[in-house]
């Protein structure tokens, strides 16, 4: 029987290499992404959805004062901007911190608009940690039905 | 998913699936926390986006605390989804408490998406000064 802890150094080596190139698979960033829309820092995490009257961009940031919001719209661009404090005691005599994952500092996040969104028809609305942008579509854009005479 | 509530470091981003799960298939999200403790108790904080309080259950079994909870589909009903970097309207942590904590009286106020648990030490547990006697 062949004793698994006693393999050859260079098995060892083999499964080391396999198992770097899943990482490589997971962890690599996409091949083909959008300029805007890559994940490096990526608070607050975005979905974009439209509808056939409005494109709807929803940003997950949970915890946020609303004027600490700064939200623009310029030449096609949606920048979400703001900042979200800690919320953990610095460490001291009597406090211990064990864990701080949640996302802390200033963010700025940018959605490039499509050529039929209307800027001057943004409404925001901020709900249960949920940021929701809805920029209205051009009327000429929108779907209509045309009658046959 | 489970880690010890205590414990530094961030090995609870390995998820292990519990198996005493009944839905084990359904896909969910470790949602980042906050844990900070002082002679009170201990102070968790988490992130959940979406989530109203009707969809939030926390719940401690035995010695483990359980968090489940699902975030409310946003947008109007017709919105078809183009981008999405969260898919997963489903959240899901577990810590297992220590003997010290009373866990009847844990507390949990949810804020704008943010879970607030403040997990109080049993009377005994608080610290205290011993007072030294010279002999």
């Amino acid at each position: 029987m062949i004793n698994a802890s006693f393999r050859p150094a260079a098995d060892l080596f083999s499964e080391w290499n396999r198992l770097q190139s899943m990482l490589d698979q997971v962890f690599r960033p996409a091949e083909r992404s959008s300029i805007r829309g890559l994940t490096g820092s990526s608070f607050p995490v975005i979905n974009v959805g439209t509808t056939p009257e409005s494109i709807e961009v929803m940003a997950l940031a949970p915890g946020l004062e609303p004027d600490s919001l700064q939200l623009s719209v310029d030449r096609g661009l949606l920048v979400i901007a703001g900042e979200r404090g800690s919320q953990v005691p610095p460490p001291g005599d009597s406090t211990s911190v064990y864990a701080q994952e949640r996302f802390a500092g200033a963010f700025r996040r940018v959605v490039s608009l499509p050529e039929d969104a209307d800027a001057a028809k943004v409404n925001a609305t901020y709900r249960d940690g949920i940021l929701r942008v809805s920029v209205a579509k051009r009327e000429s854009s929108r779907p209509r039905r045309i009658e046959v005479g | 998913m489970d880690s010890n509530i205590q414990t530094r470091g961030r090995q609870a981003d390995v998820q292990q699936r519990p198996q005493e799960e009944p839905d084990r298939n359904m896909p969910f999200v470790v949602p980042p926390v906050d844990v900070f403790e002082d002679e009170s108790g201990i102070t968790l904080l988490a992130d959940l986006p979406g989530v109203s309080r009707e969809r939030l259950g926390v719940r401690v079994d035995g010695d483990s605390l359980f968090i489940e909870a699902t975030a409310a589909a946003t947008g109007p009903d017709n919105m078809e989804l183009v981008y999405g970097e969260a898919q997963v309207a489903s959240y899901r942590r577990q810590f297992t408490l220590s003997r010290e904590l009373d866990t009847a009286r844990i507390e949990a106020a949810l804020k704008d998406g943010v879970l607030r648990l403040t997990i109080p030490k049993l009377e005994e547990a608080k610290p205290r000064r011993i007072e030294v006697r010279v002999g």
